[in-house]
């Protein structure tokens, strides 16, 4: 569907048959990039903290994963203006590490593209101009709200890394990162694209911080996923993205790549707007699409990074559809919210980030503050970070609202 | 990758919803501002939810359902959106109470249906479909990439009967925000003489546009979406156009009408008149803005227009600009941009 001089124009089909993960970029509470997020994994160091960035009454009141950067030091970094977006800012940083890391030769040459995710857009932006636009619709600085759209933190970022083959963004609520790595390992086995940089980024906004808030699902402890006393999940921000490349850019790099995306499922709980059905339908069908997608069996799995938010009602039904298909023989699992908090439209992206380290180190990450297994299921997730384990098959999944369930399945080469 | 399109359904400023005559009576609006006429909803959504739910879900469902309804069909095997800014109506109202209410005593439903993907979501829940729902949010393009996404699912054999649809609803604050931008007009005009009065800004518009897309050639199926294209800030638009149709072996002559996105604003039209003069100058050409307004996901109604054209035949009035060959066109290119960053080529053609 790209159209430019470096697209051969031909009729025949040629379809990458796999795609790899050749490149990866985190940042979030727990660290800025790589390096920091498997530090902190291995410290069992987690990111909840009082609210100290965002302006909000509930400072002190309810734990939040903050990006520990102002947007100065982030636009410092990314050498993008601070008034813009926090999530293009979290975006620019992530992505950029993502494209570094893979360090594709002759990236020009290639149709390239930018497929990221989040579920606010400029949303912390527009909160400052709707304080004064309430007061009179004649004020407000514009300037405050032209970036509203969720599409203008992609353009954002794609613009500072000269990426014009393609772009588009995806909002499927807490889903949305993983349909856009999903959606980008498409692009490329069409042979619409050779390479994308495929996640999600989002900032931590009142807008959402009130709107969990009204849901009452907010823990108002640092959270505790599939544990059976949870009571809530902690927001977070951050953003993650990985460099998918075809076959043929794969044979190029210059380093192995981590990994390849295997597997994929994106099915709808059909439900509610925003609660899972108590048997997890939509995260069973997720789970076993991307299963069959991949030709692994359930005892192949040898991971599942849980979407885990820590409410009873996620987890629940995540553990009741992870029962009717893995029963009786259970891989190790976590959520890595644990550490990062719930990063809404990054969580997705972040996790697949997480999903190909695990492969690629060796390393399952532990489930923090895990205390008591939950009445309803025969498993518990795991406790403690452990290194040197074999593992060939990652599961990752991410389910938002609106009933939404993706599931990636990650394999080592 | 190209589809069938099974049936559409569109919801505008326009009688076109459920409406056998094809823009044969015309609304004119004066102002700048076009709205989409709503249906009576009962006969698509439950009375009881009718209340909760906001216009742009509204809407979409009632499209969405119309759509599966012409169509003969039940169960979609894929459900996709497109839509720039979603569900502003509950955005607006859920920011607007965080900041009066000072972030206290807050009601959820608005933050609920809030979300991008509430009207997929919504048709999942009403049809009880399981099966795979994404929605697209990239300013210009976002219809453009649902498109995209459904034929790689009909290319990859993953799904058939895939309902796509680009929506968007325009409320008082976005219509204020984007006047105060200088999107549209300083002063109220008719739609009728939008595009003959060349200054700055246009008309803001909203819609629903729904359609079915399958891989299976049937006689009943309205048009084939025959390619799509989309591109960001293009250096030389009328190397790409003669690009896209050369990858469909043809070239512009080809092209029984070219459907463009003339708005009314000077600087966005100027690229149509410099092709007018060059490599359309020989093509029929249709507008449509003037019939639904400028939005994001606009391009969803220029393709139900084109679908409209080529199943029966005839180029309404309302929407023909010149050229002869405006009877029973079988092949249509429609151009259009949005704020010159976005541009995208759909061709359609006849089945």
């Amino acid at each position: 569907m790209i159209l430019d001089a470096k697209s051969c124009v031909s009729t025949e089909k040629n379809m990458s048959s796999s795609v790899y993960i050749a490149g990866l970029g985190v940042i979030s509470a727990i660290g800025n990039d790589v390096a920091e997020h498997l530090a902190a994994f291995e410290q069992e160091k987690a990111g909840m903290s009082d609210i100290t960035m965002l302006n909000t009454i509930h400072h002190g009141e309810l734990p939040v994963a903050e990006v520990k950067l102002s947007n100065d030091e982030l636009a410092a970094i990314t050498g993008l203006p601070a008034n813009i977006g926090r999530t293009a800012l979290l975006s620019a940083v992530a992505a950029k590490e993502a494209l570094t890391d893979a360090d594709i030769p002759n990236l020009d040459s290639l149709r390239t593209g930018f497929v990221s995710a989040n579920s606010v857009g400029g949303m912390d932006k527009s909160e400052d101009f709707f304080i004064d636009f309430l007061k009179d619709n004649s004020k407000g600085k514009l300037r405050n709200v032209f970036d509203h759209e969720c599409g203008s933190m992609t353009e954002l970022v794609a613009d500072q890394l000269g990426i014009t083959d393609y772009m588009t963004t995806i909002s499927t609520a807490c889903s949305s990162s993983a349909n856009a790595i999903f959606y980008a390992a498409r692009l490329i086995k069409n042979d619409v694209l050779d390479v994308v940089i495929a996640g999600g980024a989002d900032a931590l906004t009142k807008f959402t911080l009130n709107g969990f808030n009204t849901l009452m699902i907010l823990d108002k402890e640092f959270c505790k996923p599939f544990d059976e006393h949870r009571e809530g999940l902690n927001l977070g921000e951050g953003a993650g993205y990985l460099v998918l490349v075809s076959d043929k850019v794969a044979a190029t790099l210059k380093k192995p790549v981590y990994c390849k995306l295997s597997g994929y499922n994106n099915s709808n709980d059909a439900y509610h707007q925003t609660a899972s059905s108590p048997d997890g339908t939509g995260s069973f069908l997720a789970m076993s699409g991307a299963l069959q997608k991949s030709g692994l069996k359930p005892a192949d799995i040898d991971y599942i990074n849980l979407h885990g938010t820590g409410t009873p009602n996620n987890d629940s039904a995540e553990g009741t559809a992870i029962k009717r298909i893995f029963d009786p023989e259970y891989p190790p699992m976590s959520s890595t919210k644990s550490f990062t908090g719930h990063t809404l439209g990054a969580s997705g992206g972040i996790e697949a980030v997480f999903s190909a380290l695990a492969i690629k180190q060796r390393i399952i990450y532990p489930n923090l503050r895990f205390e008591t297994r939950m009445n309803e299921l025969p498993f518990e997730p795991e406790k403690h970070y452990l290194a040197d384990q074999d593992i060939n098959h990652v599961m990752s999944n991410s389910f938002g609202f609106g009933g939404n369930c993706t599931s990636l399945i990650f394999s080592r080469i | 990758m190209k589809a069938y399109i099974r049936s559409s359904s569109c919801i505008s400023p326009q009688k076109t919803f459920r409406n056998d005559a094809f823009l044969t009576y015309i609304v004119e609006y004066n102002g700048t501002r076009l709205s989409a006429i709503e249906p009576d909803y009962k006969e698509f959504i439950d009375p009881k939810q009718i209340r909760r739910m906001s216009h742009v879900i509204k809407m979409g469902v009632a499209a969405a359902r119309d759509c599966l309804n012409k169509a003969d069909t039940e169960m979609p095997g894929a459900i996709i959106t497109g839509t720039a800014l979603g569900c502003l109506e509950d955005t607006v109202t859920f920011l607007t109470r965080v900041i009066e209410l000072e972030e206290e005593m807050l009601p959820p439903t608005a933050f609920i249906q809030s979300t991008h993907n509430t009207v997929a979501a919504q048709i999942a829940l009403m049809l009880q479909c399981h099966q795979y729902n994404n929605t697209f949010v990239h300013k210009g393009i976002s219809f453009e990439s649902a498109v995209l996404d459904a034929l790689m699912l009909l290319s990859e054999g993953d799904a058939d009967n895939i309902l796509v649809g680009g929506i968007e609803e325009m409320v008082d604050a976005s219509f204020k925000i984007l006047t105060r931008l200088g999107l549209y007009k300083r002063w109220p005009v008719s739609n009728l003489s939008l595009l003959s009065t060349a200054s700055s800004g246009t008309m803001g518009g909203e819609g629903a546009v729904f359609f079915l897309l399958s891989d299976k050639p049937s006689a009943s199926n309205m048009a084939e979406l025959t390619d799509i294209q989309t591109l960001y800030k293009p250096k030389d638009i009328a190397a790409d156009i003669t690009t896209f149709l050369g990858r469909n072996s043809l070239k512009i002559n080809d092209i029984d009408l070219v459907i463009i996105g003339k708005n009314g604003d000077t600087r966005n039209d100027e690229v149509y008149k410099r092709l007018g003069e060059s490599a359309f100058k020989n093509s029929s050409i249709a507008n449509y803005k003037h019939l639904c307004g400028e939005y994001p996901t606009s391009s969803a109604f220029a393709l139900w227009l084109a679908a409209n054209i080529v199943k029966k035949g005839v180029v309404p009035t309302i929407v023909a600009e010149k050229g002869k060959n405006n009877s029973a066109p079988k092949r249509i290119l429609i151009y259009n941009h949005y704020q010159n960053k976005y541009h995208s080529l759909i061709l359609v053609s006849a089945i």
